[in-house]
């Protein structure tokens, strides 16, 4: 069990969430940019103060008395950016993170990396970039494993491919993960548990039935000819006209956005 | 050569370069952890540290100059001190000339080296805490190796301004022959009408100069490209 509850004083509002993830489970916050989502996860990793109460599997990160460094805090964390280390090959990379070699070839070999592994970050695509870095988190063995949209810079067809990656490793490492999107077809595939926030505040929290695992609610704004204009969440998507009107709410397949 | 070197005492050239290469490696050691706290450290005392440790880019050497020579007198606490426990005299020595020098280069290392630090993706370093290093492996095994194009150019224009220092070395070193580098030997050849020597130093100065501040350049366009 992760015990999570964070306050601190932001620009414009205050980050105020506090929430419990069970072991194993893939949970997501989402919420628009600027939101405070990026800022839950660094203030978990220990790369940031709050006013924070973190406690992982019995052992307290952080409390009033407790500060542990980023070091002692047995996490895995997928940046944005993925801040590969530039200097090192693939293989380097995850070997600095832990010098276990049998297990970097592991990694290598479900990731699909083996034949980059010599290759410095600057000559991967970003879906090799983004591979390694998840590969780098997980042979820590982390004991919770974060995500800042990893896949946020990618098309769409590797964010597909690479959000069943991330599923598959995810369950095979048994890691207890939070994963931070604005992206909702992206958060419903992956989670077990979705966290809505706003201006700091959780202000939606819901499980996913494996029935809509799979399925995103989505209402119809604009009707054409042949096609309609759907919402989801602050995005609006392009999908076939079915006789719908103006207000109608239609569920798409998560893999078909 | 052997014409050229009876005619020319090149003493004073090499020195020079004896002086710059001790000075640019001390620098370099003590430069190095600063410039990395510098640029990770949000504590209050960072604008006073890099007021001071830029003090020698905006005083004139003389006033370095003045205060090292106070300060490295017999008369003076720390030159009593040295002289009564070590047995270690700082003025008109090459070791004074060091510790003089390495003060009057100090912010020509640490600059260069503390923006590039500075400019480092931030999330890397994280990244390298997270893989459980911390900040001195961090430093030596992530920043440093990242910065390479910017410690050459530190390295490189830290050894040139030690190698043109003047005013410093005139007040500390005297004119003495264990002191006597290449900017001192230049004004005392002027000083002479020896002029023929004053120009074959000054040309070998205003090359090695020239080619120095080339390579920085050519570092530096290199470093952009990448």
């Amino acid at each position: 069990m992760v015990k999570i509850k964070i306050f601190k004083k932001l620009n414009s509002f205050n980050l105020d969430v506090n929430f419990t993830i069970k072991s194993g489970e893939f949970i997501s916050i989402f919420g628009k940019s600027g939101s405070g989502k990026t800022t839950i996860l660094r203030v978990i990793a220990g790369l940031e103060s709050a006013n924070a109460e973190i406690i992982v599997k019995d052992k307290i990160y952080q409390n009033k008395n407790i500060f542990l460094t980023p070091q002692k805090r047995e996490i895995g964390f997928v940046f944005q950016n993925y801040a590969l280390f530039e200097n090192m090959s693939v293989l380097e990379n995850l070997l600095f993170a832990n010098k276990d070699i049998k297990l970097a070839k592991y990694l290598l070999k479900v990731c699909e990396l083996e034949d980059k592994k010599n290759l410095k970050p600057k000559f991967l695509s970003g879906g090799q970039k983004q591979r390694t870095a998840l590969a780098r988190a997980l042979i820590t063995k982390p004991k919770l494993l974060l995500l800042d949209e990893p896949l946020s810079s990618l098309d769409s067809e590797i964010r597909n491919r690479l959000q069943d990656e991330i599923k598959a490793l995810s369950k095979e490492f048994k890691t207890t993960t939070i994963l931070v999107s604005h992206d909702l077809g992206e958060v419903y595939k992956l989670s077990d548990k979705i966290l809505e926030i706003k201006e700091g505040k959780i202000i939606n929290d819901f499980n996913i039935d494996n029935k809509i695992k799979n399925r995103i609610r989505a209402k119809i704004i604009k009707v054409y000819k042949d096609y309609a204009i759907a919402l989801i969440g602050d995005e609006l998507i392009k999908v076939k006209n079915k006789n719908y009107k103006i207000g109608d709410i239609i569920f798409l397949e998560a893999k078909s956005l | 050569m052997e014409i050229l070197k009876e005619m020319i005492n090149f003493t004073p050239l090499l020195l020079s370069f004896k002086l710059a290469f001790i000075t640019t490696l001390i620098l370099f050691i003590i430069a190095t952890p600063l410039a990395w706290w510098l640029s990770r450290t949000t504590n209050k005392i960072k604008p006073i540290l890099e007021a001071i440790s830029a003090l020698p880019i905006v005083l004139p050497p003389t006033v370095i100059g003045f205060y090292l020579l106070i300060a490295f007198s017999k008369n003076s606490p720390l030159g009593s001190f040295l002289y009564k426990n070590f047995n270690i005299e700082l003025l008109f020595t090459f070791s004074g000339l060091i510790i003089a020098s390495i003060f009057y280069s100090f912010p020509f290392m640490l600059q260069p080296l503390q923006s590039a630090f500075e400019s480092l993706n931030k999330n890397m370093i994280e990244a390298s805490f997270l893989c459980k290093k911390n900040s001195l492996q961090t430093l030596i095994f992530v920043a440093l190796p990242n910065i390479k194009p910017s410690i050459l150019s530190a390295l490189v224009v830290t050894f040139a301004h030690t190698i043109g220092e003047f005013g410093v070395v005139l007040m500390v070193g005297g004119q003495l022959e264990e002191t006597k580098v290449a900017s001192i030997a230049i004004y005392e050849m002027v000083e002479n009408l020896d002029y023929k020597n004053a120009h074959i130093y000054s040309a070998i100065l205003v090359a090695f100069s020239f080619f120095t501040l080339l390579l920085v350049y050519f570092l530096k366009r290199k470093d952009g490209k990448n």
